[in-house]
């Protein structure tokens, strides 16, 4: 098995951000270094010199690198208790707003973003919320803005749906073809898809709720601080920011100003 | 005794395990003798609903601290340390903790290798990798780094596991230590507390 040292990844990280503007030097390093080594060994490079090589000549290449670096494992309704405080406590606050924004940050390939989405329309919502997903890899985008994902994955979600308080059914929201499951154009005509680096881009819009959820698990405490204080300012008061269920404002600068929910990674800005 | 093999003292003890694991636990926990002088990891295949009532359970085996890793926590001698459900736990060579939720291995996540792999990292020949009963090929590559760096490899005795699958797959393909039962894993993690 194939072991970068840590100089190695020093190397590969200044040639990114050198000849592609990305910055990963803040991303935590021992999950980095197992994402550089698995795909040093997935892609069977023979050598750190010819694995440095393709990076720092091969411009398509540092797409599919981008995107192995980076961990896209999501699910709809990953923790469904989550998404049930969503519907009960969340959700009936924000009815009486005119206008619903929601920022779906480091969205991945869209599943939390639909699985908000029936959240909206099950509370008569969704005409009147705007979702904003962003990701900095264009191509999870790309596959997120079709709402399509493996029929194989639909007997988890439904119980996750169900789970989650979920009333319907959920078969409802999407048509099956060719094992595929696309989701409802009703769903998706309320999303925008954008990139966005949390590394090195700012707040664009104020929010009513934003979701980042297991995202900041991959950075070190700088450039975590640096992420929570671009929510702060793209947060109004009373607003709500979600987090995964390890992640945490503990040691913030944000934990004085927002009130915790009760039991799950939701807090709501009160200063 | 044990500890001799260890080129020195034990910094930390990594402990994996799948299917009939956690009764080995509850049986070896209650003869700890506190405090504990080193770190203590214990990875376990679980189901993925996230909650922390095995953490409480272990908890009322022992005196010493049980707990939940959190992202970023600094790692501390003395307490026993747990991973959570559905999420890999790394080290950064600060001797913080790191979680990742990226792709299960062996069909888990937690995965075993993961964690071995990267305490190796960090813990080099002060590490003692052990790995209890299961029924999955996970640990034997995180055995292999942890020996690769100098660490000392504990095997819980197949005939004393509920499913051997995951002690035999590391007795067969790994350089291992010690191949104890139960008594003797607890009598060792005694031994090793300086």
């Amino acid at each position: 098995m194939v072991m970068i040292e840590d100089e190695q990844i020093d190397l590969l990280l200044s040639d990114l951000f050198e000849l592609y503007g990305y910055d990963f030097t803040h991303y935590a390093r021992a999950s980095l270094k197992r994402r550089i080594n698995r795909v040093w060994s997935l892609d069977k490079f023979p050598s750190f010199a010819e694995l440095r090589y393709r990076l720092r000549t091969d411009t398509e290449y540092i797409k599919r690198f981008v995107e192995e670096l980076t961990v896209n494992v999501t699910e709809m309704f990953r923790d469904p208790s989550f998404y049930k405080s969503l519907r009960l406590d969340v959700l009936p606050t924000l009815a009486a707003k005119p206008f619903i924004r929601i920022w779906h940050a480091g969205c991945s390939t869209g599943e939390e973003v639909f699985s908000m989405a029936i959240l909206l329309k099950e509370a008569g919502l969704l005409h009147k919320s705007l979702l904003y997903a962003t990701d900095l890899n264009p191509d999870v985008l790309a596959s997120a803005r079709k709402g399509i994902v493996a029929l194989s994955q639909m007997k988890q979600y439904s119980e996750n749906y169900l789970l989650s308080g979920g009333k319907a059914d959920f078969s409802m929201y999407y048509t099956a073809q060719y094992g595929y499951a696309k989701f409802l154009d009703e769903l998706a005509e309320r999303m925008v898809f954008s990139t966005h680096n949390l590394v090195s881009d700012r707040s664009f819009n104020e929010f009513d709720m934003i979701l980042c959820r297991n995202v900041l698990i991959y950075f070190d405490k700088a450039l975590q601080q640096r992420v929570l204080s671009l929510f702060d300012e793209s947060l109004g008061l009373l607003s709500y920011l979600a987090l995964g269920a390890k992640e945490t404002l503990r040691f913030s600068s944000l934990e004085a100003k927002y009130r915790p929910l009760n039991g799950e990674k939701i807090w709501r800005k009160i200063a | 005794m044990a500890e001799d093999s260890l080129n020195s003292a034990p910094k930390a003890v990594v402990i994996g395990g799948s299917t009939g694991s956690i009764d080995v636990l509850l049986q070896v926990l209650p003869t700890l003798t506190p405090p504990l002088t080193y770190v203590c990891i214990i990875v376990l295949h679980r189901r993925n609903t996230a909650d922390s009532t095995l953490a409480h359970l272990f908890s009322l085996k022992t005196t010493i601290p049980v707990r939940e890793v959190d992202d970023k926590e600094p790692i501390q001698p003395g307490i026993i340390y747990l991973a959570p459900a559905d999420y890999h736990v790394l080290i950064e060579h600060d001797r913080t903790f790191a979680l990742d939720d990226s792709e299960k291995v062996h069909y888990s996540r937690p995965s075993i290798d993961v964690t071995f792999e990267s305490a190796a990292d960090v813990f080099g020949s002060s590490l003692v990798g052990i790995l209890l009963s299961g029924a999955n090929a996970d640990g034997t590559a995180g055995l292999k780094a942890i020996k690769r760096r100098g660490g000392m490899l504990v095997i819980q005795q197949p005939e004393t596991a509920q499913a051997t699958m995951m002690p035999q797959q590391a007795i067969l393909n790994t350089q291992v230590d010690y191949i104890l039962d139960i008594k003797e894993i607890g009598t060792l993690l005694n031994n090793l507390n300086l």
